[in-house]
């Protein structure tokens, strides 16, 4: 497998400029001819859509959900980063790009994260013309605030509703485009392979959840745009319907997945209550702009919180890092979080908690100030914990959140399987080790809307068009392989449901591959999982039928992905024996318990090509070369 | 807790669907209204028995995916709230709750308590949207949107497209809904030069849908989880007179031109 980045040369400035003039161009009588299929309808997927079919492709979109306004983009909450510079406190292009690679220590590609910086300031001016309500100042012009791992005011936020009103907008952009034809739009349609023919992404399988009717489509080029797995611990902050099944099947296809262990996860989600939860809740990083986060000073202190004095309160975000004190970066909070639970100090019934208290800050501006920032985020921990934050601390702990690894991809965005694209969380390309607050919305529309709609033209202008129908008997083969994976599904006859098997699979992968991973937790999680995966084919229970609206059949068929994904993860967390970003090795740390990073060894990216099920994936790896920053030891002190 | 459970079974659109008893048992009221429904799930399977179809995603009251009416109110009792953040905790111990998805004839049951909320999308398709194209835009602080005017674009723009405004209206009426989109964008000076356009057209798709009129009752403002101000309803109306008078004039004139020729 050769994995070549296509990094445009010269300096890294300028290197997206040189592409947009050097790029080769469809005409729009051949953009008619060629079809487009994007898979996925969040920010990434629907303002992908939106831009090709106004571009004058043919597209068709598909989304399990029952309308494209629903998907899991609408649940970030804080914000959206752009290099605007409007607070006038020496934000650049520069300054995003290097707060973004130092976020991801150092792991991810110098020149995607320069070209995402470079357009973040398009994505608000973009947005506000489509009528995204972003919160305003007195004088009506937009208003800023600050978020984990930045010391500028760079972040743009419409209240604790930022993902919603984003999404909202990309698809109000869609909806035009549907209603203009340019865009046929197949909901409540889930993929269930992709068809590679002569090398080439040739098209997708899908099922119709309603009636249960197995198809196939054919296009020039495949986008997938469907998110992250973190799902694969069950309990995380992800929608119900998150899925690995699309990146996953195209892994199975050819495409390399890369740094699969590179998993966020998010410090302050509401803690776990109990075992019948179904997901974990977040409250928006922004509250750590206002909040204080701490613990008791003494182990087991089973007072109230509000009857534990100040000096008997350890601030420890402010203690070890007080230049970025309680906005220290995710990676970095959730450990200390669990560190200091760990050493029996943690709050709550279930003892993993720590307070986010508003105390000073309500009595610094005022409780109506506080309301009027976060009002809506004190109502949802209300509704969920049965608690007013307003007079009694929050409680909060960390929680699966986001998946910066994913399939691989090149400077345009393409996988190494020609004519695959990947965008948005489910492609690797961004965050490196560790993805900063605010910055996923960014990426989602900047691939969407600015990066992809250039970068596939050019992809299809050097490519001669194959014009393969959906006929071809390779579509008929996944059709059949998917109708009898079905099947397999369907027949099992156990007694335990997809959900039971989900539930245990996702506990040993938080514990054994979660906030912290040893070579030992990791080579038991390699022996478990496997006789997890045979207890999964032996005693799986679906009842119904394929032909029909099926929903515990669709939850199987994500879950019987999560295992080798389990796997794959694991694998490359074992194989990368460094500590970086949210990568944890316990083996490696520095003598103040900060991550150990080992750049000499493992200054790369782990892309991984599956080999069948029964061999292990083969390790490919992607050099990283820093041109313009120096590599350093991350520090927040 | 241990509860009975009254829900609506409807194999598919076609069937005709019925009200079947379950009981539920051990349930922690610290579970969400759909994770005791999942707990009553995980049971069903395990006994080979078809369990209930709902629909569901973000579970965090944003998607507005959840679509279900508890006691016969739409996401249930806990004003501004939807059906998946509505806690046991509000339920008594061995209460009995009937369970029906969103009833409305332009939203055909799919199966049990799922619904087909289709005709809303194709409101939006119609006009709920701003006609800008990728890279057709100005600096974003080149036109200042006074504060007021975008605090209540916002408040009109949180609309989650539930559809429980339409379940709880006795007309099935998709005026809050519609309003809260037409609103969110004609306040805006961006989208202000499709204003009639919008609403004329939006208007117009939402009767050809099959959703009802409104008749003034207000039970949407009560059943939106949103808490979305009737007051756009208003709003639009005055949109939607404006749109028409000015279409009339317009007519009119062009006839009266024509005359003249």
């Amino acid at each position: 497998m050769k994995l070549d980045a296509k990094t445009p040369s010269g300096p890294l400035d300028q290197k997206w400029s040189r592409f947009l003039l050097e790029m080769k161009l469809v005409s729009p009588a051949n953009k008619r001819k060629l079809d487009v299929i994007v898979v996925g309808a969040g920010l990434a997927g629907a303002s992908a859509s939106a831009s090709l079919g106004e571009l004058g492709y043919n597209v068709k979109c598909f989304c399990f959900h029952d309308s494209p306004r629903r998907a899991h983009s609408i649940s970030a909450q804080g914000g959206i980063n752009a290099a605007k510079n409007y607070a006038n406190d020496g934000d650049s292009v520069y300054r995003l790009f290097y707060d973004t690679i130092k976020g991801g220590d150092f792991r991810s590609r110098e020149a995607n994260v320069y070209r995402l910086a470079e357009v973040s300031s398009n994505i608000i001016d973009q947005c506000v013309a489509q009528g995204v309500p972003f919160a305003r100042e007195y004088g009506g012009l937009l208003a800023n605030r600050s978020f984990g791992g930045a010391q500028v005011s760079r972040t743009f936020y419409a209240r604790g509703q930022t993902g919603q009103q984003l999404l909202i907008g990309a698809y109000q952009a869609l909806a035009r485009q549907i209603d203009q034809g340019t865009v046929e739009m197949h909901p409540r349609t889930e993929m269930l392979d992709l068809v590679v023919i002569d090398g080439r992404a040739a098209g997708i399988v899908v099922r119709n959840l309603v009636t249960g009717e197995i198809t196939s489509h054919s296009a020039d080029a495949v986008v997938l745009a469907t998110g992250g797995y973190g799902n694969v611990f069950y309990l995380s902050t992800n929608a119900r319907g998150c899925n690995a099944t699309a990146i996953f099947r195209a892994y199975k296809k050819g495409a390399a997945f890369a740094n699969p262990c590179f998993t966020q996860i998010h410090p302050t989600c509401i803690p776990v209550s109990g075992d019948q939860q179904s997901k974990l809740t977040l409250m928006s990083e922004s509250l750590r702009n206002d909040g204080r986060i701490w613990v008791p000073r003494k182990k087991g202190d089973s007072r109230a919180a509000t009857d534990i004095p100040e000096d008997e309160r350890d601030y420890y975000l402010e203690r070890k890092y007080p230049s970025f004190g309680n906005l220290a970066p995710r990676d970095i909070s959730s450990r200390a979080a669990k560190e200091v639970c760990d050493e029996g100090r943690g709050v709550g019934p279930t003892g993993k908690g720590v307070y986010l208290d508003f105390a000073d800050s309500i009595n610094r501006l005022g409780a109506d100030v506080v309301k009027e920032r976060y009002g809506n985020l004190f109502e949802m921990y209300e509704r969920i914990t049965g608690e007013d934050a307003y007079k009694t601390p929050m409680r909060i702990y960390p929680a699966s959140h986001y998946t910066m690894g994913g399939l691989w991809v090149d400077y345009l965005l393409m996988s190494n399987v020609p004519g695959l694209f990947v965008i948005g969380e489910a492609n690797y390309s961004d965050h490196g080790a560790n993805r900063l607050g605010a910055s996923a919305l960014m990426q989602g529309l900047a691939d969407g809307y600015f990066v992809l709609p250039n970068t596939i033209g050019h992809y299809l202008a050097e490519t001669k068009p194959q014009k393969i129908q959906s006929s071809h008997p390779e579509f008929k083969n996944a059709e059949d392989a998917t109708a009898s994976r079905i099947h397999g599904i369907l027949q099992t006859n156990g007694t335990r449901s997809p959900y039971s098997f989900h539930r245990q699979l996702g506990k040993l992968v938080w514990e054994k591959c979660g906030m912290a991973r040893s070579e030992s937790t990791l080579k038991e999680a390699l022996e478990l999982i496997p006789k997890l995966r045979a207890e999964f084919d032996r005693d799986l229970r679906v009842p119904g039928t394929a032909s029909e609206f099926n929903q515990t059949l669709e939850h199987a068929l994500r879950v019987e992905e999560y295992f080798e994904l389990a796997e794959l993860m694991c694998r490359d967390a074992l194989m990368r024996a460094e500590s970086c970003g949210a990568h944890f090795r316990e083996e490696f740390q520095t003598p103040d318990g900060e991550a150990f990073r080992d750049d000499e060894n493992f200054s790369y990216v782990a892309a991984w090509e599956y080999q069948g099920r029964s061999k292990p994936p083969a390790l490919h790896k992607e050099q990283l070369e820093y041109e313009e920053v120096e590599m350093t030891q991350r520090s927040y002190k | 807790m241990n509860l009975t459970l009254k829900i609506w079974r409807q194999q598919n659109s076609k069937a005709q669907g019925e009200f079947v008893e379950y009981k539920v048992t051990d349930v922690s009221e610290d579970i969400s209204f759909l994770e005791m429904l999942d707990v009553l799930n995980e049971d069903l399977i395990e006994r080979g028995e078809d369990p209930v179809a709902f629909d569901s995603d973000c579970r965090e009251g944003i998607c507005g995916a959840c679509s279900i009416v508890v006691n016969g109110i739409p996401h249930g009792h806990q004003s501004g709230t939807t059906v998946c953040q509505l806690h046991m905790r509000h339920f008594d111990d061995s209460q009995k709750i009937v369970v029906e998805p969103f009833r409305a004839k332009p939203f055909p049951i799919i199966k049990d308590l799922v619904i087909d909320r289709s005709a809303m999308d194709r409101v939006i398709q119609a006009g709920g949207f701003i006609s800008v194209g990728t890279n057709q835009f100005a600096e974003a602080n080149a036109i200042p949107v006074p504060k007021d005017v975008a605090e209540s674009a916002m408040d009109a723009a949180s609309c989650i497209g539930c559809g429980a405004c339409v379940a709880v209206c006795k007309n099935a009426s998709a005026m809050l809904f519609v309003a809260a989109k037409v609103s969110h964008l004609n306040l805006l000076p961006q989208g202000k030069p499709e204003k009639d356009r919008r609403v004329t057209n939006m208007i117009r798709t939402m009767d050809a849908e099959g959703f009802g009129n409104c008749t003034n009752i207000g039970a949407c403002e009560t059943a939106c989880p949103k808490g979305v101000s009737l007051d756009f309803i208003a709003q639009m109306n005055r949109d939607y007179a404006k749109a028409i008078i000015k279409g009339q004039l317009l007519n009119a004139s062009q006839t009266a031109a024509q005359e003249t020729k």
